[in-house]
């Protein structure tokens, strides 16, 4: 329980009421943060820009399965008992369109002038299995022998607010991916739900010196160790109540099954949408388009979020090099499960379970390895 | 391992091509021409055989090509490129004095500072040549350092042989064998009518102390890469060029993916034990 | 048949031979013959009955299609370490191409009558001579399936 640990060099945890949390948000404001939470819009959770504490979701949980979701009632207080929505943080540091830079043309050459200042930005609510997609988004455009300008930029601006779970979702599965429901560290500040439903508390933690800053300006009483050991009963309770779980070692497991009749089961259900990429907290391929206007003097280059599931995706020149489905879907859960690994050192795949609730089929991750698994045991499934 | 470290772009945004003027445009094939290139920032460009650049046209887009020329150079650029699409084409119809964007140079290059002493076969098919051009140039100039130098180029007839004049010239060159075989005869053509890998049986190598560098359509490298294991030669000292769709050239934006590797970042020069069970998974 | 030893020791140079005990050779060299072919002379001609096997040991040879309105289209050369014509192996033993010297040819006859006897007499050495025949055969067939794909031209052009 690496975040309930209290820090040597952080001020010890406090513990502050619902009120704390405007406190927060006005602490945040004051330091010039543009604020994003959680809110409910649209009939679901999603990140915007959140004015007050008291647009949170206090009292809305979700049921979440294969292709479904729906809000409900939770019958109490609590402001983070759901657990994710359709919305992922990378479309604050990797938004789904980008300008890379624009030209303008100058007789036979052209000029180019690139993006200003980088929003500043503060997330609340950001979950053990979405800080782990952030620090996997600071490897891919930070720490990789190259480095996205832009992006290193918002994500060194950037204040990260940590919620752990003390529910999980239905199709969550972050406790047998290793990346939650503690959020471990990566975080400002760490905040824990507890105590009483209908007026819950929060438990505040500090995990870096900018977060140690802001908790001092908080409201708040020292945390007793019955405070801590409510707040890690919480976190352990979601671990035990994870509504899907991953096979153990599934990047070998697909590894050795490249070719299987699995692909093709899977490429019968799947539509293409792109749906679980881009809800997916980590997927984060681009493609890049040239809008040029009408006179032909002035062009910006625009990066835009894409998928590994449509055609265009692989193409080079005769053709795509993915043409069935089932190399396309081989390809995004290889990625995620295996060869992130050999590319990152971890897993690509935080187990949000985003794709399989935005799934429009409800094509599940964690049901695909298993079949493949069981294939395995069953000694069969090779073409 | 390499003589000329990569130009990484830490802390500068490597999303922004620098600009140069195209000094010089020579029609190759009918749809292939080669463009010489200069900064306009004066800087020196220096790159190691095998490697990359993205190009950008101006309102149009951006293409990966590969460099084309001496390494030895650091005052210009020089890029061979085929018209396959909208970019490549625009690339084509530029003239002596526009300007083109460069982002570069990327990807791991030939291994052939790696490989003092032995001997260097060169196996090209169609505009593959051009990725190889600058690690033959290398070859040439360290002739000393290597053993017997071979070059079996296939082409698909007689009026598609890229770099004509320099492919003669090495003919004639008493410190290196060059094979040449079209897929189909056409006019007087009076040399070799098959497959590349037919070359590869001829042999004129030490399969022991040899490295193979291939370059070619994916299908024909690994007819080619299968032929030169056939003739004795370790999987590890043929190298092979991948091509997958590029957009960004740094491992940001997930085109090129290719099982563990990105090809932009761990290509495009892969050896052929590293290849060939990718190779060997449909779609991969 | 003179110098029949000089014959068989000129076959085992040849990687065609590699493998074959003294014995066979000497058996196949008796069907063979020392033969060279001047530049532009042709060395079979297509519908004419298929009555040798050449091994060429040096110089090339290109077989060629008479296509009428459009000439003589060369499918293949063949050179050095090669071999020329398998329709000798199959009825009804008819050249289907023509093989031209395209330099001066110096070859390795075989008499295809004389050959396909001794395979029929002996069935050891028929078959570990179709071991090397069906390789040659396999070869032109990938090679032509390799050159039927145009893999250096642009797709969807012709």
């Amino acid at each position: 329980m690496g975040g309930i640990a209290p820090m040597a060099e952080n001020p010890p945890a406090i513990v502050m009421d619902g009120a704390g949390l405007q406190s927060l948000l006005e602490a945040l404001a004051d330091r010039g943060y543009q604020v994003i939470g959680p809110q409910v819009a649209d009939g679901a959770i999603v990140y915007q820009s959140l004015a007050a504490a008291s647009d949170l979701p206090a009292g809305w949980i979700e049921q979440q399965d294969g292709g479904h979701y729906r809000l409900v009632e939770s019958g109490d207080a609590r402001r983070f008992a759901h657990v994710v929505g359709p919305h992922t943080w990378k479309r604050f540091l990797y938004p789904s369109l980008q300008r890379l830079w624009s030209a303008t043309r100058q007789g036979q050459g052209f000029e180019i002038s690139t993006e200003g200042e980088q929003p500043k930005y503060a997330f609340i609510g950001v979950r053990a299995c979405e800080l782990r997609a952030i620090g996997i988004h600071d490897k891919v455009f930070i720490d990789s022998g190259f480095t996205d300008a832009g992006y290193a930029e918002r994500r060194r601006r950037n204040f990260l607010v940590a919620v752990n779970c003390a529910r999980a979702g239905d199709t969550c599965f972050c406790a047998s991916m290793g990346s939650g429901p503690d959020v471990g560290d990566g975080y400002d500040l760490a905040l824990t739900e507890i105590g009483d439903a209908d007026d819950p508390s929060y438990l505040v933690e500090a995990g870096s010196d900018a977060g140690a800053d802001l908790q001092r300006m908080l409201p708040g009483r020292p945390a007793g160790a019955d405070d801590l050991s409510a707040a890690a009963d919480a976190v352990a309770a979601a671990a035990r109540s994870m509504g899907r779980e991953m096979v153990a070692d599934a990047g070998p497991l697909l590894k050795r099954h490249l070719e299987h009749r699995q692909w093709d089961a899977v490429a019968e259900r799947c539509l293409n949408c792109t749906n679980c990429t881009m809800v997916c907290p980590t997927c984060f391929c681009s493609t890049v388009e040239d809008v040029t206007d009408l006179s032909g003097m002035e062009t910006e280059r625009i990066r835009k979020w894409d998928s590994c599931f449509t055609l265009d995706f692989s193409y080079i020149h005769g053709g795509a090099v993915r043409r069935e489905g089932g190399s396309r879907y081989r390809q995004w859960m290889t990625h995620k499960l295996a060869y992130w690994w050999d590319q990152f050192g971890e897993s690509g795949c935080v187990g949000c379970g985003r794709c399989i609730t935005w799934c429009p089929v409800g094509i599940d991750i964690t049901e695909e390895a298993r079949a493949i698994a069981a294939s395995e045991t069953a000694g069969q499934g090779e073409d | 391992m390499n003589v000329l470290a990569p130009n990484r772009t830490v802390g500068q945004d490597p999303m922004v091509p620098r600009s140069f003027v195209i000094e010089r445009v020579r029609k190759e094939l009918s749809d292939t021409y080669t463009m010489d290139l200069v900064p306009r920032d004066g800087l020196p460009f220096r790159f190691e055989p095998g490697q990359f650049n993205m190009l950008y046209v101006f309102g149009v887009g951006e293409v990966p090509i590969s460099i084309s020329g001496d390494s030895k150079v650091t005052a210009g650029i020089s890029h061979t490129t085929r018209s396959v699409g909208k970019v490549s084409a625009a690339l084509n119809a530029l003239q002596p004095g526009d300007v083109v964007g460069v982002r570069g140079p990327y990807g791991a290059p030939w291994p052939v500072a790696d490989v003092h002493g032995m001997d260097v076969v060169f196996v090209a098919g169609g505009v593959g040549l051009a990725p190889l051009r600058p690690a033959i140039y290398w070859v040439l100039a360290h002739r000393a350092e290597f053993g017997n130098v071979a070059i079996f180029y296939g082409a698909r007839t007689p009026e598609d042989i890229l770099f004509r004049r320099e492919v003669q010239q090495w003919r004639g060159r008493f410190d290196m064998t060059v094979h040449v075989t079209v897929d189909r005869a056409t006019g007087a053509w009076s040399g070799k009518v098959g497959v590349v890998t037919q070359l590869i049986k001829g042999g004129g190598f030490d399969r022991h102390n040899a490295v193979a560098l291939v370059c070619g359509p994916e299908v024909m490298m690994r007819y080619a890469a299968e032929a030169l294991g056939e003739r004795g030669m370790p999987k590890q000292n043929i190298h092979v060029s991948m091509e997958r769709n590029m957009k960004c050239a740094v491992g940001f934006c997930g085109h090129c993916q290719w099982g563990a590797n990105f090809v932009c970042k761990d290509g495009p020069v892969f050896s052929y034990d590293r290849a060939e069970p990718l190779l060997s998974i449909w779609e991969l | 048949m003179v110098d029949v030893v000089g014959l068989d020791e000129l076959m085992k140079e040849h990687n065609f031979f590699d493998g074959f005990d003294k014995e066979a050779l000497e058996l196949m060299a008796g069907c063979a013959r020392n033969e060279s072919f001047r530049a532009g002379e042709y060395i079979f001609k297509s519908n004419s009955d298929a009555t040798h096997f050449y091994i060429i040991r040096h110089g090339n040879v290109s077989v060629e299609l008479p296509v009428p309105g459009r000439g003589r289209i060369t499918l293949q050369t063949v050179g050095e370490h090669e071999t020329l014509g398998w329709s000798w192996l199959v009825p009804p033993y008819r050249w289907w191409a023509d093989a031209k010297a395209i330099s001066l040819v110096r070859a390795i006859s075989l008499d295809a009558v004389c050959l396909r006897e001794k395979m029929e007499d002996d069935h050891e050495l028929g078959y570990r001579l179709m071991q090397r025949f069906v390789p040659v055969l396999a070869e032109r067939l990938h090679a032509t399936t390799v050159q039927l794909l145009d893999l250096y031209g642009l797709p969807g052009r012709a």
